[in-house]
Order: structure tokens, then C-alpha cells, then sequence
């Protein structure tokens, strides 16, 4: 296994404590993100991409870890690691799709403007609002 | 030594004369994975890629939808809420990153666990198992709750989410039509809740654990509130409807509809589909890979393995599976929670 039994126990502390860090560090930069932390922080949109960027690194340094030591991929023959990750590589190319269509999707939403309203029932501002207020059936 | 291409390694087999072993039946194993190992792996990454499937339509969904809810405002209970400490306690994340540890801990047992396999230790493998299957159900039983508390005191189903999000400012209204102190801002999320026929009753309790916004502007008041009405029709301060769901009432403060009266609307519907399709798919394999772990345990037991004398493989094939299974998890984690 390329490792001496020793090495391996040591191995296996080293990925706990690694991985239990770096959920920590997400589960408090998520937090911060959000403005738990520091209140008014989640108004920023910078903060915002910057913390999510950062949570998904972690996230996929964790996959990374688990994959090659816990599943033992740095062990195995090459050709058998490239014959698992690189059909994941196809991924990619679905995220950026995916995520190009729903943009599309929303940017037309909000051009025809009425499933932003949909979501909140507006009637002018009565004193006694009478329950002319018509309900959309859940959606 | 480990990274050798397929061309070297022949080179070295000195049972064949250089010849290309096309298949298993030579004793020469293509890229020095067994069968069933090999097949394990491409199992894995056709499980990957129907998890990255919802995964990725969860992240389209979010991001055409006007409104989505935050995680950390959905996901704020925890069971030691309701045990000791207070009610108006909001606890973001706090109890799924203990799931998480659940899980990370039960992968590094079965690293343990195939370890000892590699060393022929019957007992070692036996007793690192047995704790990854404590890790595993473990983390079924934290889901199980967080299921039912969802389900069964917040009302969300997969065709209904009771977590709206706000998209304006605002100030909410008193029963008088005046208004309230409790403001909200844009992003902001609410749970409607079901009124109680019965006024206060063993779960109208749950107002005080959830009712206040994560930014805790006007929680003060929400575990005292009096009863909602179950009546249909409009109370005032609240509309309640067909259903039984209190949807409050608020005034806009800035923007284009500055001036306007709304009333709490039900968030993308979407939301509680994918949670309990995704949740409860990743939930389904813990649960096989629990019954495949109980299963090769008691092989492991019986000494089945010891008889074969391959390094436990089995127990090497069902500890790649549940270390896929904690890597899923991760994403699952990065998406729904984090994010």
C-alpha cells in the first residue's frame, strides 16, 4: 500500500483532524458570510462571493482528501484514476450549462415581472385592509 | 512504485511472457484492481453522477427562482433545543455539522477497519466496523429527526415550503393595522406557521425556536405571542388561510412599492422537493451501506474472509462505498447548508 502500518495509523489521525478542521472553518466562514458573526456583513455582496469561494475550495480539498487517501486513489494505477475522474470532468461543462440556463431563466422571469409579484399580494394601504387580498393557491 | 502504467507492470510479471492479459482470467489484474474493485469504482462514478445530477438542478433551480430561502435560517433547530436550552435559542448549522462529524468520524473507522483487513486482524477489522456502524446509524437517527421536525412541527412537504423569503423592506403589522417594531430587509426569511385550533397546545411552542429572524431584530416577543387563529379569513394583523397557515401581514418601507400592504407568501415550492429527494437519496445509501456493513460484518465474524486470505477485500470494496458516501455528503453539506 505504500505505506507501513505505522504510517497508515498516523495517516488516519492526521486525515480526522483535518477534515474536522476544515468543516469547522467552512461552518464559521458560512456564518460569517451570512452575518452571524459580524451582523451587517451579509449586506455585502463581495463578502458574500468571497466566503462562498472559500467554502467551496475547502469542500473540494476535502473531496480531494478523501478521495486519494481515504479511497486509496493515490495508490491505485493511473489508468484507473483517469478512468474515474476524468468522465467527472464532464461536470464542469454541466454546471457552467445548468447554470447559464437558469440565468436565462430568471433574467426572462423578471422581464415578464409577474412571478416576482406572485410572491407578494399587493393592495393599496387601507386602514382596515379587507380580505380582498386574493390568495394565488400556493403558486 | 505505485504509479506504474500497465505496460511496466507486464514487464515485470515473470508468471507471462510480456503478453497483455486482456481480462481477468490470466491472474495478471488489469490495473492491479481486482474485478470487483474496479467495478465498485465505476459504480461510484455512476452514483456521482446522479447525485451531481440533483445537486446541480438544485443550484439551477436557485438560481432562477426570485426568492430562495437561507439555509441558516431553515436550518437553525437542533433536539437539544427542545432539551435545554432555551426555545429562542436559534442554533444555525450547529446540528448538521455534528451529522457531518458523525460521518467523517465512521470514514476514518473504516479506514481503520480496512487497515486491519490488510493485516489479516479478524477482530481488529470486527470491532473498527462495528464503530463505523455506530457512526452510520448514528448519522441516520440526527436525519431521522430532522425529518420529522420539518415535516411534522415546521410543515414543509415536498409540495409545500413554508420558508417565504422577503424582497423588499418592511416593518411588520400589528392586529390594529399599525406598525410593528419588528422590521425586515430584503433576504430575510420566515417561517409561516399553522395555526393550532386549540390556541396553544404541545406544539404551539414551536413558534419561539423558529419565529424569530436570524438576525434576532425581533425574536423578543415571538415565544409569548397569543394564539393564531385557525379560522380562514383575515384577523387583523395576519391572513389566515384555507389551510390553517398564518400568513402575516406587513407594510413596505423603500423602493418601488414603498407604501404597499403584503402578506407572507409561501417560498419556491422546489425548495422542499429537492431537500427531501436529495437528503433522502444520500439518507437511502448511509441505510444500505449500514445493511452491506452489518452484513460483511458478520462475515467478518464468521471468518468467511480469513478462509479467502485476499486482505479482507470485501471489507476494502464496502469501505470505498462508504467513504463515496462521505464524499457526497460533503457536497450535500456545500450545497444546502453552506451555501
Amino acid at each position: 500500500m505504500g505505506h507501513s502500518y505505522e504510517e497508515s495509523k498516523k495517516l488516519v489521525v492526521k486525515g480526522l483532524w483535518l477534515l474536522a478542521i476544515i468543516t469547522l472553518i467552512e461552518v464559521g466562514v458560512s456564518l460569517l458570510g451570512k452575518g452571524h458573526i459580524i451582523p451587517g456583513l451579509e449586506d455585502n455582496n463581495i463578502v458574500f462571493i468571497v466566503c462562498a469561494l472559500v467554502i467551496i475550495v475547502l469542500s473540494l480539498y476535502k473531496a480531494y482528501f478523501i478521495i486519494y487517501e481515504f479511497m486509496h486513489m493515490a495508490y491505485e494505477a493511473k489508468g484507473l484514476a483517469r478512468s474515474v475522474i476524468m468522465p467527472a470532468g464532464l461536470l464542469i461543462w454541466a454546471i457552467i450549462a445548468f447554470f447559464q440556463e437558469g440565468s436565462a431563466w430568471k433574467a426572462n422571469r423578471e422581464y415578464v415581472k409577474d412571478r416576482n409579484m406572485e410572491g407578494v399580494e399587493m393592495v393599496k394601504q387601507q386602514p382596515a385592509v379587507k380580505s380582498d387580498t386574493k390568495h394565488s393557491g400556493g403558486h | 512504485m505505485a504509479t506504474d502504467t500497465i505496460d511496466h507492470s507486464v514487464d515485470h510479471d515473470h508468471d507471462h511472457d510480456g503478453t497483455i492479459q486482456s481480462d481477468w482470467s490470466g491472474g495478471k489484474e488489469p490495473w492491479r484492481a481486482s474485478y470487483g474493485k474496479l467495478m465498485m469504482w465505476y459504480f461510484l462514478v455512476s452514483d456521482a453522477f446522479t447525485f451531481a445530477g440533483f445537486l446541480i438542478a438544485y443550484g439551477t433551480l436557485r438560481v432562477l427562482s426570485p426568492t430562495w430561502p437561507v439555509p441558516d435560517f431553515v436550518f437553525q433547530t437542533a433536539p437539544f433545543n427542545n432539551l435545554g436550552l432555551s426555545h429562542d435559542v436559534p442554533l444555525p448549522l450547529i446540528f448538521v455539522t455534528f451529522m457531518s462529524f458523525l460521518l467523517i468520524i465512521s470514514s476514518v473507522t473504516m479506514v481503520r477497519a480496512v487497515q486491519e483487513g490488510h493485516r489479516e486482524n479478524q477482530s481488529g477489522v470486527a470491532f473498527w466496523m462495528f464503530l463505523t456502524v455506530l457512526g452510520g446509524a448514528g448519522f441516520l437517527g440526527c436525519q431521522a429527526w430532522e425529518w420529522s421536525n420539518l415535516i411534522g412541527v415546521e410543515n414543509m412537504t415536498i409540495t409545500r415550503n413554508p420558508f417565504g423569503t422577503h424582497v423588499d423592506h418592511g416593518v411588520y403589522l400589528n392586529a390594529d393595522g399599525s406598525e410593528s417594531n419588528e422590521v425586515f430587509k430584503p433576504g430575510m426569511s420566515y417561517l409561516i406557521h399553522k395555526a393550532h385550533a386549540s390556541g396553544h397546545d404541545a406544539h404551539g411552542d414551536d413558534h419561539g425556536a423558529h419565529g424569530d429572524d436570524h438576525a434576532g431584530d425581533h425574536g423578543d416577543d415571538h415565544g409569548h405571542h397569543p394564539a393564531y387563529s385557525a379560522k380562514a379569513g383575515d384577523h387583523g394583523g395576519y391572513v389566515t388561510d384555507e389551510n390553517g397557515f398564518v400568513k402575516r401581514k406587513f407594510k413596505v418601507t423603500e423602493g418601488q412599492n414603498k407604501g404597499l400592504i403584503g402578506t407572507e407568501e409561501f417560498g419556491p415550492k422546489a425548495f422542499g422537493a429537492l431537500f427531501f429527494f436529495i437528503t433522502g437519496f444520500h439518507g437511502f445509501h448511509v441505510f444500505s451501506g449500514v445493511v452491506f456493513l452489518l452484513i460483511i460484518l458478520l462475515n467478518v465474524m464468521s471468518g468467511l474472509y480469513v478462509k479467502r486470505k485476499n486482505g479482507y477485500e470485501m471489507v476494502e470494496k464496502i469501505g470505498l462505498y462508504w467513504h463515496f458516501v462521505d464524499l457526497v455528503w460533503v457536497f450535500v453539506f456545500l450545497v444546502f447548508y453552506l451555501l
